[in-house]
């Protein structure tokens, strides 16, 4: 390709390969550990689910089971395929004679390992065969209803209850929304199991449960048939509980995940062992839903400024770029992140905005890129809000943005009204119409401000990815290379929950998901 | 719409600003001119737009304009509309509380603590609660501060410790307690359902319980705070929209110093 900023793609491919060299040495470590929140993932996917009667997910109450005999090492699959030969007993039915206290799986005749794989077998690929059914059913939805345009036009409901966010996104998509996200209430990143059934009760957002994703996912399908066009839904792969959510997305049909993984370490203080252990998982199973993944790498910049710290979202989109690759996830379902940040009152702040948009452009021409509204500068004057999300909505046309995350004229005031919504498509409708093919007719002037700035942007990226190799991520994490926020290694929240995997830890999934057998 | 270039309403009122009886100005004083949008739920027609000015001259408007309307989904209308207020208040007798003390940049602050106090003030902030968000503790705390107001982090006489999003009270409280703060500041953000009222009320209940709400400078801040409700639900101060870390530094410094002399006394 053509670069119309005159990138040099040597350095591009160095960084590359530095951001390469970061994200092996974390796999390494990474393959070697497992979590709680990837033995439950692994109950899920067997087909453990419902509640106890105090509201404990039954995968919690069977993982909890085996790690207080001092036994997650091992792995659920092993125990559970392992009592599914002695016992004759459904995963299902295993993980409730546990939760009632009359099975204890780690006390049953061991068989070997070989019967153990066969006994599970027809569970996995009862489990692998809905995955792929899930994802057959968006392809041919996408091939006989078709979708909007690029970019996706994104927006979020946010009522605390899923009945009324099905009305909120009805109304979203027949204005012409391409992807309707459900905001999660506000802690459930920090919850370390995932809740159960319908909930009508959030606080600046709505749970995130496999009933709710059911009923949106339903309602979307409806609503998708009627316009004609097929609606995405997005979640928050994030949290305590990342593979757990893909799994659940995988289960009910979600198309599109926040997942990235720095995210909880730098911005929840989840453990970052925890992080980079569930992160990998998370996306194995995104990547075999065929879901796209959409990285946060906007939120560095509502601390830290978007002019001074661009290079960090660059660095950042690079590093979420090769562990997505390690997971097997394709170029093709990576919404990496970038922000329209930067300070309203920055003379040229346009042209700089521009230069890094079409700049993420170029370097990662296959990824549906995410890129997000202003929100550090929305200061309530909804009138001047609406013209910088206008300038957005430019620069999202202008350098071929796969997903147009809309600013709200109210930001900062209030979680969208169904009108706030309304205004923002019309916004962004307009605006995409208008300017489509502006990218195509424009050339960026040699030695001009933007590829200055383009250039600037990446050599810095360089520096600082050359400066995480050289420590390694973990260390440069506890030293706050990484967006000025330090985290030690074993602080945070979650590491409770980690443990090296014992000599007959199985997970046939993440072969089986990955493309191998 | 044509007719909002020449208006040819009448303008038969008093033309002389009355500060005793105030009402909304567009382009005329006393036109009582006042803008707003709303949604019903009801389908779009003539019905719908009927109701909508009916429901502006409840709210006090006289002579309501429906400008602009639009079915959002089927059963929701959007309106833009416009009416003349009929309400007016006495502006010679409003009250407000406001937190009473001079702002100070960042050197005047540091050369009044370093006169005044003689050690660096401890001051411990965080977003509690529930509450993911840091913007409004890293705009006040952080080294670079916002909008060209650089952060507590930056005072030479304030040792300022930023513990982040997600704190519980209990939490917090203990850091405060170990830091030997002088003074809390807390950040909320998220106020749907008004949880950021529970969760400040609980902090406060949780210090007098510790019998510690005497012996620190109790901050809160956000879009939605205003200084009158911090100090209904028992904070000395409280920081709204609009406000930085001048604001915040030079009222902890003046209040420090205030509740020490009085101690003297």
């Amino acid at each position: 390709m053509q670069s119309k900023l005159g990138l040099d793609f040597k350095k591009v491919d160095y960084a590359r390969e530095l951001a390469g060299k970061i994200a092996t040495e974390v796999q390494a470590f990474a393959e070697k550990y497992s979590t709680v929140a990837v033995e439950r993932t692994l109950c899920r996917l067997v087909g453990i689910d419902g509640v106890d009667e105090n509201m404990v997910p039954l995968p919690n109450v069977l993982v909890d089971h085996i790690k207080e005999r001092g036994l997650l090492g091992e792995g659920a699959l092993f125990f559970i395929g392992n009592a599914i030969l002695s016992e004759k007993l459904t995963p299902q039915e295993i993980a409730e004679r546990v939760s009632m206290g009359s099975l204890d799986i780690t006390k049953l005749p061991i068989a070997s390992e070989s019967e153990i794989s066969s006994a599970l077998k027809p569970v996995v690929e009862e489990s692998i065969k809905k995955i792929v059914d899930r994802r057959e059913r968006r392809e041919a939805y996408l091939k006989n209803l078709g979708e909007g345009p690029r970019p996706y036009l994104y927006v979020i409901v946010a009522t605390g209850n899923i009945y009324e966010d099905v009305v909120q996104a009805e109304a979203a998509a027949r204005q012409g929304a391409d992807i309707i996200a459900v905001i999660r209430t506000t802690g459930q990143s920090l919850l370390d199991y995932v809740p159960y059934g319908a909930t009508t009760e959030g606080f600046g957002g709505t749970f995130a449960t496999q009933e709710n994703f059911r009923i949106m996912r339903s309602a979307l399908d409806k609503t998708g048939e009627e316009l004609g066009r097929y609606i995405r839904l997005c979640n928050y792969c994030s949290g305590l509980c990342m593979p757990e959510i893909a799994a659940m997305g995988a289960f009910e049909g979600l198309d599109v995940m926040l997942n990235d993984a720095l995210y909880g370490i730098l911005f929840r203080d989840i453990n970052m062992q925890r992080t980079l252990v569930d992160q990998f998982f998370s996306r194995v199973i995104n990547g075999f839903a065929g879901v796209i993944i959409n990285t946060g790498e906007d939120n560095y910049l509502t601390t830290a400024d978007a002019f001074d710290e661009a290079h960090t979202v660059l660095a950042s989109d690079f590093i979420n770029e090769q562990l997505a690759l390690i997971a097997g996830l394709p170029q093709s379902q990576m919404g990496l992140g970038h922000a329209f940040e930067m300070n309203p009152d920055l003379e040229n702040g346009f042209i700089f905005e521009l230069a890094q948009a079409q700049m993420t452009r170029e370097i990662f021409p296959d990824a549906p890129l995410k890129y997000m509204p202003p929100t550090k500068f929305m200061t309530g004057n909804i009138f001047r809000g609406h013209i910088q999300d206008a300038l957005f909505n430019m620069i999202g046309i202008w350098t071929g943005q796969g997903i147009q995350l809309l600013g709200m004229p109210t930001e900062a005031i209030h979680t969208p009204f169904m009108s706030d919504r309304y205004l923002s498509i019309e916004n962004a409708k307009y605006i995409f119409s208008n300017m489509r093919k502006i990218g195509d007719e424009m050339e960026f002037k040699e030695g001009g401000i933007a590829r200055q700035r383009a250039a600037e942007v990446i050599d810095s990226a360089i520096l600082l990815l050359e400066n995480i190799d050289k420590e390694g991520l973990f260390s440069a994490l506890e030293k706050g290379i990484f967006g000025n926020v330090k985290r030690p290694r074993n602080g945070g929240k979650g590491l409770e929950g980690v443990v090296e995997k014992g000599i007959n830890y199985m997970n046939p999934f993440v072969n089986i998901m990955m493309g191998g057998k | 719409m044509s007719g909002g270039l020449y208006s040819m309403q009448s303008k038969e009122f008093d033309k002389t600003l009355d500060l005793k009886s105030v009402k909304p100005y567009g382009d005329t004083m006393n036109d009582g001119k006042v803008q707003l949008s709303f949604t019903l739920p009801v389908p779009v027609g003539d019905e719908a737009i009927e109701a909508a000015k009916q429901l502006i001259k409840k709210m006090g408007l006289e002579n309501p304009q429906v400008v602009f309307y639009k079915e959002l989904t089927s059963g929701y209308t959007f309106f833009n509309c416009y009416g003349s207020c009929v309400h007016t208040v006495d502006y010679t007798s409003i009250y407000v509380p406001k937190v009473e003390s001079g702002v100070m940049d960042m050197h005047q602050t540091d050369e009044y603590i370093k006169e005044n106090v003689g050690r660096p003030l401890i001051v411990v902030g965080a977003s509690t609660g529930t509450d993911a968000h840091t913007v409004g503790i890293d705009a006040i705390m952080n080294m670079k501060g916002y909008a060209g107001h650089y952060g507590l982090e930056r005072y030479e006489m304030i040792e300022a410790f930023n513990l982040g999003s997600q704190v519980p009270n209990e939490e917090f409280i203990a850091k405060a307690l170990e830091l030997k703060a002088d003074a809390l500041l807390v950040s909320q953000t998220v106020t749907q359902k008004d949880v950021h009222v529970k969760n400040l009320v609980e902090l406060v209940e949780l210090l007098e319980a510790e019998g510690l709400r005497d012996k620190v400078i109790l901050v809160c801040g956000g879009p939605r705070i205003s200084h009158e409700l911090a100090k209904e639900l028992g904070y000395d101060a409280g920081f709204g929209m609009n406000s930085y870390a001048d604001d915040v530094a030079s009222y902890i410094a003046q209040e420090y110093v205030k509740r020490v002399s009085n101690m003297n006394l």
